[in-house]
């Protein structure tokens, strides 16, 4: 027992959640887009899923991490075009979509990879760190904060690029207006479908991301169902922060610790049935949602196609 | 933006419109419109509620592309294809319905609809808004959040979005709606500062004394066709009664005679038919309690209840027909008690509630027409066998009734929040006038209607007590109670302070009694 309260156990875990985290905020931040401008987007999980997928194929066959996420980001897209196509501009239901491409992503990224590499789940070197000096001298908190691969320093800049996005800038306004009031949108000359559809897209991108970094550099290979409910616990993210990037960044982090102690009390050997320990960042929802579900203020006109005109 | 003279004579049209038609299913909702809109004039739109105001907006404004003829703007035939393209051309229209993002702040929403790439330009902004709202007598927040500003703030806000973006046109669509007395008339003063600038105002609206006192020019439509039209020159040689005797003339056809009066007799020896003693309801946190409430119903009599909105008259309504606890007294129908019954019992006896609130609680908007004539009997013989819906029953009922009393409805399958406000309460008064009703509680009947629909519900009303019926009228508009009753009771504070008779000094009694003195 010793062994959970030192130094290294401590920074391990830390570092775990990290990594842990970010395909949770990269999915946060991108479901929060989507929501900010009135498109409840089920289907991120589909969406990470061909991120993970293509992101890992990408990454494998080129050896270059980068190309990965560019892949993984494009995989994502692929699958956010479908959405914005059905959702956004035929304006079917967002919720049936959003499952049946969730669903379908499953079973396709699956099979494509039994097809690809039969039973064979060949891996990827370890991602280089990009270590950051002088912090990552400092005890426990160095090595399990500043001794990450480039992409994930990145993830953490982009929620302050966001939150500038939202608060200062003309589309910032366009999506809360597209979510709250899309009516207004309309009539102040601004496209609805457009704005919705850039949104949607770049959710795309950042969960597709996010599913490269959880097959490329948290895993280091791809397997089915390899995003685990990452994608709906975007949702939750998105919902909970109340349109701010930065409690997404928290939040996420919150889960990655709890996803990272349920590694840790494995392999701590702690005496809890694995089971019992791998229910724990669901109960941590569950917790979450109790505590602060009532504090979820969604937007208008989230999950309302947009028709011109229509009362 | 030129600040000339006010003089429209020889000004050529910023926008007219020739021959324009648009058609939605089952409905023409405009048939070949020639309008003409000009620079320095109040043009006023003036029709009943479905008259295709609306879709005439629609169609200027880029949201809507007539089927058949043109739209001039500037002498030339130029389609309006988007709100953008309306825009650029200087049209800028105030919706009926706010159309302003609640949960930004005013500048935000000023600032809505400029290019994405760009910063907003706060400071450009500001600078305008002071340079427009000085030349109007404005005052705006633009910082405060738009939901926390009342309506006509709200209204002022979407008027000054039009100035900012540089509107030659401004197309307000039924603005005074949701105004108070004060805040239209502040409207009033400010469209013609507005035209005095040399913009063109189309003002769309349903009532009368609003056209004839902002108005330079009116157009009246109805049914979707214009029947006519009261130019300047002839605006201004008429006084503002014979331009509404006018206008009258061009919407109905006829002079506006009181409907014909019913031979109705209320039998003074006869039982009467609801005995309120007594009757109580505790205060809840946003509604005042009832007290001491007692009042009888002959057969054939309608009684009103008159006062000052919100002293407790929606209380009452829903204590009677069972839809609120009440703390004590009784009610009796037929000398029945009822006062332990249920909603669906009390119905079931006779006692029908119209409701105010006709798209909240009085009907299913989503549901077809067929189906909200009978929501109160759903489940029950002939409509429904065994569970199962009888849907033929049903239609042939439904056709029925809508023929009848006179719904307008493209089909009995029509969802009915898509019908106007009038249509909706005639499918209201179908159902509760239905089969065994006995005592009717109407509560604000013409609430928002235009003048044909008020006309028809209050002439259904007296109908309704020539055949013996007893009626409780519940209304805020002292006119129609003192056109229509036998007896006014007064409510004030969830009290009623007194019952006169409805004779020649009624309404000074009810005044009294309305503002707190004896009668």
């Amino acid at each position: 027992m010793t062994g959970l309260f030192s130094e290294v156990f401590l920074s391990a875990l830390l570092f775990g959640a990290v990594t842990a985290a970010i395909p949770l905020l990269l999915a946060g931040l991108g479901e929060q887009m989507s929501e900010k401008a009135g498109v409840l987007n089920i289907g991120i999980e589909g969406m990470m899923l061909a991120g993970a997928y293509l992101g890992f194929v990408g990454a494998f066959y080129s050896g270059s991490l980068w190309l990965g996420f560019l892949t993984g980001a494009a995989g994502g897209v692929a699958v956010a075009l479908i959405m914005a196509l059905l959702c956004v501009r035929i304006g079917l239901n967002q919720i049936v979509i959003g499952i049946a491409l969730t669903l379908g992503l499953e079973g396709l990224t699956a099979l494509l990879h039994h097809f690809q590499f039969s039973r064979s789940y060949p891996r990827l070197p370890a991602a280089d760190a990009t270590v950051i000096p002088l912090l990552s001298d400092i005890p426990v908190i160095g090595p399990a904060f500043f001794k990450h691969h480039l992409i994930v320093y990145l993830a953490v800049a982009l929620v302050f690029a966001m939150s500038y996005l939202y608060r200062r800038t003309q589309l910032g306004l366009n999506l809360q207006a597209a979510g709250d009031k899309p009516a207004a949108l309309d009539v102040a000359g601004i496209d609805v479908i457009r704005t919705r559809t850039i949104a949607v897209l770049t959710t795309g991108a950042l969960a597709g991301l996010g599913g490269a970094y959880l097959a490329n550099v948290g895993a280091g290979l791809f397997i089915p169902f390899i995003t685990n409910g990452a994608g709906f616990l975007g949702i939750v993210l998105a919902m909970l922060a109340r349109g701010r990037p930065i409690w997404v960044l928290f939040g996420a982090l919150l889960f990655g610790v709890c996803l990272s102690l349920t590694t840790a009390m494995q392999v701590a050997g702690i005496n809890i049935p694995t089971d019992v320990i791998q229910m724990l960042p669901f109960l941590a929802v569950m917790i979450m949602l109790v505590l602060f579900g009532r504090r979820a203020s969604l937007p208008a006109a989230l999950g309302i196609p947009y028709e011109r005109g229509a009362r | 933006m030129s600040s000339s003279s006010s003089s429209s004579v020889g000004r050529r049209d910023i926008v007219a419109l020739e021959g324009v038609t648009k058609r939605f299913p089952g409905i023409v909702a405009n048939d070949s419109i020639d309008l003409s809109i000009r620079p320095g004039e109040v043009h006023v739109l003036l029709g009943e509620n479905g008259a295709g105001k609306s879709t005439l907006i629609g169609m200027l404004s880029g949201l809507q592309q007539p089927d058949e003829g043109r739209i001039l703007v500037d002498g030339k035939p130029l389609p309006i294809t988007s709100p953008r393209h309306a825009l650029a051309l200087g049209i800028g229209t105030v919706f009926q319905h706010m159309m302003l993002v609640p949960t930004l702040t005013v500048a935000e929403n000023l600032l809505l609809g400029g290019p994405w790439w760009q910063r907003p330009k706060t400071e450009e902004l500001a600078a305008r808004v002071a340079e427009i709202t000085r030349s109007l007598g404005l005052t705006v927040k633009l910082h405060a959040k738009v939901a926390e500003l009342s309506l006509g703030e709200q209204q002022q806000v979407e008027i000054l979005r039009a100035m900012v973006r540089n509107s030659r046109l401004l197309i307000l669509d039924e603005s005074t709606s949701m105004l108070t007395p004060k805040g239209i008339d502040e409207l009033g003063a400010l469209m013609r500062r507005l035209v005095e600038q040399g913009l063109a105002i189309v003002f769309i609206t349903h009532k009368l004394k609003e056209a004839a006192a902002f108005g330079d020019r009116i157009s009246v439509l109805k049914l979707g066709r214009k029947v006519g039209e009261i130019p300047p020159e002839r605006f201004r040689a008429l006084g503002e009664q014979e331009i509404i005797s006018e206008i009258v003339e061009l919407m109905f056809g006829k002079q506006k005679d009181d409907p014909e009066a019913v031979e109705r007799a209320v039998r003074a020896d006869a039982a009467p038919l609801l005995q309120v003693t007594d009757l109580a309801v505790a205060p809840t946190d946003n509604a005042p309690g009832l007290s001491s409430i007692s009042f009888d119903i002959l057969p054939g009599e309608i009684l009103g209840i008159a006062g000052i909105d919100g002293n407790g008259q929606k209380q009452l309504a829903e204590a009677l027909a069972g839809q609120r606890a009440t703390t004590g007294g009784s009610v009796r129908l037929e000398g029945a008690a009822i006062e332990a019954l249920s909603v669906g019992e009390r119905r079931q006896r006779g006692l029908r509630y119209l409701t105010d609130d006709r798209l909240g609680e009085g009907t299913v908007g989503t549901f077809p027409v067929s189906i909200n004539f009978f929501l109160k009997q759903v489940g029950a013989a002939p409509f429904w066998r065994n569970g199962v819906e009888q849907r033929a029953e049903i239609d042939k009922r439904a056709a029925q009734l809508v023929r009848d009393y006179d719904v307008r409805t493209p089909s009995l399958k029509t969802p009915v929040a898509r019908l106007s406000g009038g249509n909706i309460q005639k499918v209201l008064l179908a159902r509760e006038l239905a089969e065994g009703a006995k005592v009717v509680i109407f509560n604000k009947p013409t609430y928002g209607l235009d003048l044909a629909n008020t006309l028809a519900s209050r002439q259904r009303i007296r109908d309704t007590a020539a055949r013996g019926l007893a009626v409780l009228l519940i209304s805020t508009d002292l006119e129609e109670l003192l056109s229509m009753c036998d007896r006014i009771a007064v409510i004030a504070n969830g009290a009623l302070v007194g019952t006169v008779e409805n004779t020649d000094d009624a309404r000074t009694k009810v005044g009294r009694l309305m503002i707190g003195l004896a009668a």
